[in-house]
C-alpha cells in the first residue's frame, strides 16, 4: 500500500507531521535566546539532561527526514515524468505557487540541515550554546544564509501543515479555513522567531552577553 | 452582429509517434456569438477550401455533458471561463485581433492522437476497475425505496456532476488524475448503492490510477480551478481518506 501514490504522499504527510512538531517545538524553545544568555543556555542544558531520551528522539528524527527527503526525489521524479511534453503556454492560478516549490524549498532545508548541523552539532561542545551562536551567527554571510533558509521552511511548512491534513483525508468543509489560516500562522511563527535570532546576532552586538 | 478576426497558433500533430508543431492561421470574420468549436469548424472549413488538412479535434454533444471537447487555450485547459466546457465557451469573450494558442491536453497518460485530439481511455479504465456498483437483474426498484438524507445525497450529485473531460488532468502540473478519481470515489462511497464494494474500489481504481501513468497529487489545487463542473478538491480528500481506510482499517 505505501508504494501507491497515495501511499507514498502518506509517508510525506507523516513525516512531514513529526518534523513539523519537531521545528514548532525547536521555534517554542529557541524564544528564550530573547530572554538573555541565562535563559538560553539553561534551555539548553535542559535538553542535554535529556541523555538517553534525546538520542532517541534524535534518531527518530533521522529516520523521519530521510524517509521525507527520499520519498520527496521518488514523487518529484515520477511528476516530471507525468508530462513528458510541456505546454508552450501555461497560465497558473498563483495559489498553488508554494505548492509548487515544495521540492525547492525542501531542497534548501536539507541543505541548510547539513550546515547548521555543521555549526551546532558536529561541533566543539565545550562552548557554552549561547557563545556558538554569537560566533556563527554573528558573520553576516551566515545570518543571511540563516535568514534565506528559515524563509524557505516558513513557506514549506505554511502550505505543509495544510497539505497534510488533505493527504490524511482529515478535511471538513467546517474546519478547513481553520486549518489552512492554522498552518500559514505557524509558518510565520517560525519565519519570525527564527529570522529574529540571527537579525539580532548582527545588528545588536549584546545579544545572549 | 459584431465579427472578430483572430490568429490561431495551433498544435498540429499527424499521428501518436510524429512530432508535432505550431501552425500560426489567420481566420476569416468570426460572429461572437459562435462557439470556440463552431470558430474552429468555420477554419475547417477555409482549410478544406484551401486544400490543406482540417484541424482534428475532439468534441461530440457540444452541450456541456459529455466530456468529449477540451483542449488548452492560451495556457488554460476550457479556456478563459469558470466552470464552462471549450464548447459552452463563446467567441464574445475574446476581442478583434487576438492571438490564441490551442494545444491539446498534455499528459503522458493521454496519448495525442492527431493534432488536439487525444486518447483519453486511461479514465475509462480508471472507472472499469472499480467504478460501479452491483444491482440485482429483475424489475427496477421503487424510487426512494432507499432512504438517503438529502445532504447526502446533493454532495454525491456534486461529485456526479464530473463528465470526465480530463481538464484536471490537463491543468495540474504533475498531470495527476487525482481530482477525476476522488470526484468518482466520492459519487459512489456516499450512497448506499455503493457500499458493497467500498472497501475494493478505491484500492482497485488507485492501482489503475497509478500503473496508467498519471502523475501523484501534491495539493497545488490547479484542477479545482480548471474543472468546467465545479468539482471541488474536498473529493481528493475523501479519496485519500477512503483509500487510507480501505487499505488500513477494512475487515476485508
Ligand atoms: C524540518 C524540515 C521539514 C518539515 C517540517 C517538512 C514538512 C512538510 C510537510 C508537513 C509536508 C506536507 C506533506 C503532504 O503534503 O502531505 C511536506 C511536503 C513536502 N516536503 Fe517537506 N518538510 C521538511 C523537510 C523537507 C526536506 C528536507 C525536503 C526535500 C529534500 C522536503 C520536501 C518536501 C516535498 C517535495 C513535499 C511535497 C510532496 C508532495 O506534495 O508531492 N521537505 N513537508
Ligand atoms: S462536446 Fe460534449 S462537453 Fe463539450
Amino acid at each position: 500500500m505505501l508504494t501507491s501514490s497515495i501511499g507514498k504522499k502518506t509517508v510525506m504527510a507523516i513525516s512531514g507531521a513529526m518534523l513539523s512538531l519537531f521545528l514548532l517545538a525547536h521555534m517554542v524553545g529557541n524564544t528564550t535566546a530573547f530572554f538573555g544568555r541565562e535563559a538560553f543556555n539553561g534551555y539548553a542544558g535542559h535538553i542535554h539532561d535529556l541523555g538517553g531520551i534525546l538520542k532517541l528522539l534524535e534518531a527518530g528524527l533521522l529516520f523521519f527526514l530521510l524517509a521525507h527527503a527520499g520519498v520527496a526525489l521518488l514523487l518529484y521524479l515520477e511528476n516530471m515524468q507525468a508530462r513528458p511534453e510541456r505546454y508552450a503556454v501555461k497560465k497558473s492560478s498563483g495559489s498553488g505557487l508554494i505548492a509548487q516549490t515544495m521540492p525547492y524549498t525542501g531542497l534548501a532545508i536539507l541543505i541548510f540541515l547539513i550546515v547548521h548541523l555543521a555549526n551546532f552539532h558536529f561541533t566543539d561542545r565545550t562552548t557554552p550554546p549561547s557563545e556558538m551562536i554569537r560566533e556563527v551567527l554573528g558573520r553576516p554571510e551566515f545570518a543571511l544564509f540563516y535568514i534565506f533558509s528559515v524563509l524557505a521552511a516558513a513557506l514549506h511548512i505554511s502550505h505543509g501543515l495544510w497539505s497534510l491534513f488533505q493527504t490524511l483525508g482529515l478535511s471538513h468543509p467546517r474546519y478547513n479555513k481553520l486549518i489552512m489560516t492554522g498552518g500559514i500562522i505557524c509558518g510565520i511563527a517560525v519565519g519570525t522567531v527564527f529570522v529574529l535570532i540571527p537579525v539580532l546576532a548582527v545588528i545588536y552586538s549584546g545579544f545572549l552577553l | 452582429m459584431s465579427t472578430i478576426t483572430l490568429t490561431l497558433k495551433i498544435w498540429r500533430q499527424q499521428d501518436r509517434k510524429t512530432k508535432g508543431r505550431f501552425e500560426t492561421y489567420e481566420t476569416g470574420p468570426i460572429s461572437q456569438d459562435m462557439s470556440f468549436l463552431e470558430m474552429l469548424d468555420v477554419l475547417n472549413e477555409q482549410l478544406t477550401l484551401e486544400g490543406k488538412d482540417p484541424v482534428a479535434f475532439d468534441h461530440d454533444c457540444r452541450e456541456g455533458i459529455c466530456g468529449m471537447c477540451g483542449s488548452v487555450i492560451n495556457g488554460e485547459a476550457h479556456g478563459p471561463e469558470k466552470e464552462t466546457t471549450l464548447c459552452q465557451l463563446h467567441m464574445r469573450h475574446f476581442k478583434d485581433n487576438d492571438t490564441l494558442v490551442i494545444e491539446p491536453f498534455r499528459a503522458r497518460a493521454f496519448p495525442i492522437i492527431k493534432d488536439l485530439a487525444i486518447d483519453r481511455t486511461p479514465l475509462d479504465r480508471i472507472i472499469q476497475a472499480g467504478g460501479y456498483i452491483s444491482v440485482n437483474t429483475g424489475g427496477a426498484p421503487d424510487a426512494n425505496a432507499i432512504p438517503i438524507a438529502a445532504e447526502r445525497a446533493e454532495a454525491a450529485l456534486d461529485a456526479a456532476a464530473c463528465i470526465g473531460c480530463g481538464a484536471c488532468v490537463a491543468a495540474c502540473p504533475n498531470a495527476s488524475a487525482m481530482l477525476f478519481v476522488g470526484a468518482k470515489i466520492t459519487h459512489l462511497a456516499l450512497l448506499p448503492q455503493g457500499l458493497p464494494e467500498r472497501s475494493g474500489r478505491p484500492l482497485d481504481m488507485v492501482q489503475e490510477m497509478d500503473s496508467q501513468g498519471f502523475g501523484n497529487c501534491s495539493n497545488i489545487q490547479e484542477c479545482e480551478q480548471a474543472c468546467p463542473k465545479g468539482i471541488s478538491i474536498q473529493n481528493i480528500a475523501r479519496l485519500n481518506h477512503e483509500y487510507l481506510r480501505a487499505a488500513f482499517l477494512s475487515e476485508e
